[in-house]
């Protein structure tokens, strides 16, 4: 069986300061900080790439802009403008 | 309608070009910072009410200075605690504007304890956000008003002490005793379920403030892990445990229904009108007929600098006042800075016909300084094909342009020559009539008793004499 694509949680990886506050916001715990660095200097969070619920509490619990986007359930990305 | 995806709001700019450097496209708070996630609220409501495009925000003085980077509205930056003062001129002449007011505890607590208060006593039509983060955290983590009982800061190294230091400042809890305020509620970023809670509030004041609903205000606990030296993620537990029971969240007030909408007078933007109330008559009485003066010089902007005591400031009002009898219209502006205590003292002035606009000569027509680090300081700023007049008397270097018109002029000498060297501002009035021609000597000397008044007979005649020697210089010598 094959996963749905959405919901999926997406990180910017060179937006993201590392401050690890979506990781903690993570009720389904498939966020995790990066081994790697990112071009600042930072841990990067990751999505795991399935488990997501589309709960939105990384996106909230974010302070940078575009550090996270989630595209919910009944994304379509046909219909972005 | 519903939302498909939670993507960077488009109440924040695309790309923050007022930022300086290369990294245009993140914030500069530190990692894991309360503000950010609150502007994610507040750009992410803006988008949704649809008031983008209407709404002004004032940012403060704190980290959050730089809020206008990011958010798509109008903005203005306010001095330290002056957001509310600011949002109320804001408002008032823009009735049919969102205004926000963003604002630290430091900012909103302390220093502008009274602005906020008086603001929310006149029910300001605003919308407040306060962000708590019990710290002073863009000067490096002093205490704030709101710094926990036993709180260890750099000012307070053995914790917070209420006997010392008063007890933390409860804002929600004072604001909510006035008449007139609509809307106070007091949230926390400690977790997401609390940021939703924080967003709802978000959107009740800004969508309260689209419909002209008065004065709004949103507490928010919010946390600075630079200035509490902890992690983010521990910084977050820190509010929930330490400030959460301290500073009670919840709705401290709401009218709701009965909340007023109050109709002001727009103030009135008419020159004309103010005029006739301060009894001016807009005509300029034109006492002194002008002369012939080239074109290079009937629009001047000038800097005066020097040591402070060499008259700089009386130059400035000297000029600007006798060429007021010309019919110009004049401005003189002082800068009073650390200079005053040695380097430069400097003043601007600006001479012209129409409107001035900034009274500030940042780049200057002309240029008169009257000692070295002055020159040095300014030369570079004066206007191709500008003029300087420099004090050869002490300053023994060449200017370096050579694309402006230079007057090498020895004015101290010549004042300490006519016995006083504190007539040095009139020897400059002199070699400016002779250098510009907008000036005459006699037209001077006629104001000299209204330029100083009270001043005795003899100090005037040798202003006169002072007048006169600056004129002749240029005229022998040019
Ligand atoms: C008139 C004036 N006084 C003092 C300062 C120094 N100053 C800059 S920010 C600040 C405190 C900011 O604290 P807060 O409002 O809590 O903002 P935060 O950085 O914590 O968000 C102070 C005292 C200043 N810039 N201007
Ligand atoms: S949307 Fe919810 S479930 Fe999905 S990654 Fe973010 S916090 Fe986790
Ligand atoms: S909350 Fe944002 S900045 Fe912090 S680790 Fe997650 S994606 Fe990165
Ligand atoms: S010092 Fe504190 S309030 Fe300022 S940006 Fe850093 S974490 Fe935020
Ligand atoms: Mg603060």
């Amino acid at each position: 069986m094959t996963e749905a694509k959405y919901p999926r949680s997406e990180v910017n990886l060179d937006k993201c300061k590392g401050c690890g506050l979506c990781i903690a916001a993570c009720p389904m715990h498939v966020l995790v900080e990066s081994p790697k660095l990112n071009s600042k200097g930072y841990h990067y969070a990751e999505y795991t790439g399935s488990g997501c619920v589309g709960c939105g509490n990384c996106f909230y619990s974010c302070p940078e802009p575009d550090a996270i986007t989630v595209y919910l359930k009944n994304y379509n990305p046909n219909e972005e403008v | 309608m519903k939302k498909t995806v939670l993507r960077k709001p488009k109440g924040f700019n695309d790309v923050y070009r007022h930022k300086p450097g290369a990294e245009k496209d993140r914030t500069h708070y530190c990692p894991g910072c309360g503000h950010g996630i609150l502007h994610k609220l507040i750009a992410e409501a803006m988008e949704d009410l649809d008031i983008v495009d209407e709404t002004i925000l004032i940012s403060p003085v704190g980290c959050s200075v730089f809020a206008y980077y990011y958010f798509n509205t109008g903005n203005f930056q306010a001095a330290h605690g002056r957001a509310p003062a600011i949002a109320t001129a804001t408002s008032r002449a823009n009735p049919d504007k969102v205004v926000i007011s963003y604002q630290g505890d430091g900012d909103l607590a302390a220093i502008g304890g009274n602005n906020i208060l008086q603001a929310a006593n006149r029910g300001e039509n605003i919308a407040v956000f306060f962000v708590n983060n019990a710290i002073y955290g863009m000067t490096g983590g002093q205490m704030a008003p709101t710094t926990l009982p036993g709180q260890v800061t750099t000012t307070t190294p053995y914790g917070r002490n209420v006997d010392t230091d008063g007890y933390p400042m409860k804002v929600c809890e004072v604001l909510s005793q006035l008449t007139a305020p609509t809307y106070i509620e007091r949230v926390s970023l400690h977790d997401a379920p609390h940021i939703r809670k924080a967003r709802t509030a978000v959107r009740k004041a800004l969508k309260n403030a689209k419909e002209r609903k008065g004065f709004q205000l949103v507490e928010v606990l919010s946390s600075c892990p630079s200035g509490w030296k902890m992690d983010p993620v521990k910084s977050m537990e820190w509010v929930k445990e330490k400030m959460v029971p301290l500073y009670p969240l919840g709705v401290y007030k709401d009218l709701g229904e009965d909340a007023r909408i109050t109709v002001r007078p727009v103030p009135v933007m008419d020159p004309a009108a103010v005029w006739e109330k301060l009894g001016i008559s807009a005509e300029k009485d034109v006492d002194f007929p002008r002369g012939d003066v080239p074109d290079e010089y009937r629009k001047m902007s000038i800097r005066v600098a020097g040591f402070g005591g060499q008259g700089i400031m009386v130059t400035g009002q000297a000029l600007a006042s006798v060429a007021l009898e010309y019919g110009y219209n004049v401005s003189w502006l002082p800068s009073y800075g650390p200079e005053m205590r040695g380097g430069t003292a400097n003043c601007s002035v600006n001479i012209q016909d129409g409107i001035i606009g900034a009274a500030e000569a940042v780049k200057p027509s002309m240029l008169l300084a009257m000692n070295r680090p002055s020159l040095e300081k300014f030369e570079e700023f004066v206007v191709p094909g500008g003029t300087l007049i420099y004090n050869s008397t002490l300053i023994d270097t060449e200017p370096t342009r050579t694309d402006i018109k230079v007057f090498a002029l020895p004015i101290t000498g010549m004042a300490d020559e006519l016995g006083n060297i504190r007539v040095q501002s009139l020897v400059n009035i002199g070699a400016y009539a002779a250098i510009t021609g907008m000036f005459r000597v006699e037209d001077v000397i006629t104001l000299l008793p209204k330029l100083f008044k009270g001043k005795k007979q003899a100090i005037i005649d040798l202003n006169a004499r002072a007048v006169k020697a600056g004129f002749n210089y240029v005229k022998e010598n040019f």
